[in-house]
């Protein structure tokens, strides 16, 4: 297989885009992205776009036909792929398979949502169908509910606080204050975070990640030729992708995500590297709860360690490991279709120094971390420097 | 142009405190009074409803003009809460006052904006000559589904002016401007108990755009700045996004607080901004300038600069503001569902 590179990246900003539909901001980050490789659309081969519930939230299915029609990308195939929140990992995956296997060699991925045309507790529902529709969501289970569960039962097991809790979101917060493509860009406290509305015991509003739209796109080229398109290309150094039981009563354990640690593990194995070695990571922070267990799981704090590390610092900006450097789902949004390829932008700008004032000091090797539902599908992403 | 020949206002005696609904649904009371601002609201009774509230104001307005009801050749009741939804609240209003049948009547809706644009109907029939006066009638005794944020602000009150010359006005209004946008922040639709909102697509897009832009507008239109007005009434759903437009447009908080009642009576809607403008007038003296911007959902902001005469003296014929809203009975959250209406089946 051939090795496979990020040549382009581009990212609309993240928010409440109230006068721009899908395919604006879809074309939006795919443009910025071909811009960024020095492209044009005549040179890709394939593209392939995640979306969760374009479906249900604008009425629009068929989008990969949409996309290629609005980036003026006919005749090319292009395809969507879905799996809930890591619907953007998934498309990654896929360009990275159809690149490594020869089958294509210039391929654009994307992902994107459009999540603020409808009110809340429609959406609410429609991302609960990420979990069990029978078992879950029918009876009450929607995606904060769940999570409660689980940062309940970790709080039990291992005598972590709410405090830790809302440290990730203060946390996530300083770092989106950096930067200008987040959602929110301001900072705020831990006690603003435990003073918050309550959600679901004990998961308050400053707990959970937004209703955002946006989209990102990456460029993915041989790294033999990435040369060709950049002075800076990031190599893909792992991709790796594992499935659980869609039920969160059907697992093992609830504080962790199993699906999780085999995707890290398998792709620690293909880059040739350990936990030690990941200087920016990328997590799913879809509730404060799932970073904490999102860095246990990578093997960056041993187990039930990760809420005292978020608390004190170890997991901030010039620490050892920086942690959603973007402001992660929390601050930065989470489109979710978009979310997974929004992590490999954020961590190809970190790679490459080009992150601003929220560079992360000696980034060399970057981490992305993609969970759907609640745990049901997680992938992983390892990216080198190349220099 | 035309002026102001008097005006009317009045705000029913009831009141609900936000601590009384922030129990009942399980919200903390301080988080809605420092978010949206609203302290308590005002509560019509069970008798009464959007025509008699405009015929209590209309009534003061015509006291204040000092001319015979059968004089006004136009009336417009601007309300998002007409008892009826075919049938007139005009010809009510128009029969109470003693107004007919020499008169053209009719209602408007522009969900808040309704009593402004009225009043820009009548100076448009007073400058052509077709009326020599004319009243605009903002009232509302406006919904807000059990529950939603909403209900915390939808208050009940109605203010009426009475365009004439400029020569009888006690506040000639020198110009208006609108802004209008098809924009569906807020809505109600046919037969709908309870209005829809679009959450903080009512701000942005909503409320502060039309509001800015109908105020940059006319100060442009007019050449003037805002340190040229000594009062600025903005429509108001809560208490925050008045300060926060005021805020936008450099205008010091001390022009806006005469004009602004939503804490102490929550939003009544059309009412809404023809009652802080009617604050405004009880307290003003001859030579200030006042600015108001209404809003109403859907979208639009009217805005008019407005300047006090000496006919100002001429307010002492009728009721102010200050004694609607001192006078006031404090209501449990059952007693106030029952006059409001919100048990199914009543």
């Amino acid at each position: 297989m051939r090795k496979v590179a990020i040549v382009g990246v581009g990212m609309t900003k993240f928010g409440e885009h109230w006068e721009r539909g899908f395919r604006d901001l879809v074309t939006e980050a795919g443009v910025r992205a071909l811009e960024d490789a020095g492209m044009s659309g005549a040179e890709i081969s394939a593209g392939y776009v995640g979306t969760m519930a374009a479906g249900s939230l604008i009425g629009q299915e068929h989008t990969g036909a949409l996309i290629a029609d609005y980036m003026g990308l006919n005749p090319i195939p292009i395809t969507r792929v879905e799996g809930a929140c890591a619907s953007g990992s998934l498309a990654l995956r896929q360009g990275v398979m159809a690149v490594a296997s020869g089958m294509h060699d210039v391929v654009v991925v994307g992902g994107v949502e459009k999540m603020t045309d409808l009110d809340t507790a429609e959406v609410s529902e429609i991302l609960g169908g990420a979990g069990d529709q029978e078992w879950e969501l029918f009876l009450g289970a929607t995606f904060p509910a769940l999570y409660a569960m689980m940062a309940r039962r970790y709080m039990h097991e291992h005598g972590a606080t709410e405090e830790m809790l809302a440290s990730v979101a203060v946390k996530n917060h300083k770092h989106g204050s950096m930067n200008p493509l987040a959602q929110f860009q301001n900072e705020i406290t831990i006690q603003d975070v435990l003073d918050s509305k309550m959600v679901a015991d004990p998961l308050k509003i400053l707990d959970c990640s937004p209703l955002t739209d946006g989209a990102a796109a990456l460029v993915l080229a041989p790294l033999e030729s990435a040369k060709k398109y950049t002075d800076t290309p990031i190599e893909i150094a792992a991709s790796a992708q594992a499935s659980d039981t869609i039920a969160l009563h059907n697992r093992e354990s609830l504080t962790g995500v199993k699906a999780a640690r085999i995707a890290a593990q398998a792709a620690y194995r293909q880059a040739g590297i350990s936990p030690s070695q990941v200087k920016v990571a990328e997590v799913h922070d879809c509730f404060t709860i799932a970073e904490i267990m999102a860095i246990e799981d990578l093997g960056f704090f041993p187990k039930g360690k990760g809420g005292e590390a978020s608390l004190n610092g170890e997991t901030q900006i010039g620490a050892k490991v920086a942690v959603n450097t973007s402001g992660g789902l929390k601050a930065c949004g989470h489109p979710v279709g978009a979310t997974g390829i929004k992590q490999a932008v954020e961590i190809a700008w970190q790679l490459r120094g080009e992150a601003g004032k929220r560079q992360a000091p000696g980034a060399d090797i970057g981490l992305s971390h993609n969970v759907g539902g609640s745990g049901a599908t997680a992938v992983v992403h390892i990216y080198r420097r190349v220099n | 142009m035309a002026g102001i020949v008097g005006y009317g206002a009045y705000v029913p005696k009831y009141r609900i405190k936000s601590e009384a609904i922030a129990k009942v649904w399980g919200e903390d009371p301080d988080r809605i009074k420092n978010g949206l601002g609203v302290h308590e609201k005002a509560v019509a009774s069970n008798d009464e409803d959007a025509a008699t509230l405009a015929v209590e104001a209309a009534k003061i307005a015509v006291q204040r003009a000092g001319i015979s009801p059968k004089k006004l050749g136009a009336i417009y009741v601007g309300s998002e809460s007409h008892p009826y939804a075919v049938k007139p609240t005009a010809t009510i209003v128009a029969e109470a006052i003693g107004a007919t049948p020499e008169l053209t009547a009719a209602d408007l809706e522009f969900a808040c904006k309704a009593g402004t644009a009225g009043i820009q109907v009548c100076m448009g029939l007073v400058g052509s000559g077709m009326v020599e006066y004319g009243m605009a009638i903002g009232a509302d005794t406006s919904q807000g589904r059990p529950g939603d944020a909403l209900e915390y602000s939808t208050g009940c009150g109605a203010a009426a002016y009475i365009i004439g010359k400029d020569e009888e006005s006690l506040a000639i209004i020198e110009g208006t401007y609108s802004y209008t946008t098809d924009t569906p922040d807020f809505w109600r639709r046919n037969g709908a108990d309870y209005p829809s909102h679009g959450g903080r697509f009512t701000g942005p897009p909503g409320y502060f755009r039309h509001v800015k832009n109908a105020a940059l507008g006319l100060l442009r239109k007019m050449g003037r700045k805002v340190e040229d007005y000594d009062y600025f009434v903005f429509h108001q759903p809560n208490g925050k996004f008045p300060r926060a437009v005021a805020k936008m447009l450099g205008v010091p908080n001390e022009k806006i607080e005469a004009g602004l009642l939503t804490p102490y009576i929550g939003n009544t809607y059309s009412g809404a901004s023809p009652l802080g403008l009617a604050n405004v007038l009880d307290l003003a003296k001859e030579g200030d300038r006042i600015f108001v911007a209404s809003f109403g959902s859907g979208a639009g902001s009217d805005a008019f600069s407005i300047r006090v005469t000496e006919k100002i003296s001429n307010r002492e014929r009728g009721r102010p503001v200050s004694e609607f809203i001192g006078q006031k009975e404090y209501l449990d959250y059952a007693t106030y569902a029952k006059y409001r209406r919100k048990f199914k089946g009543m």
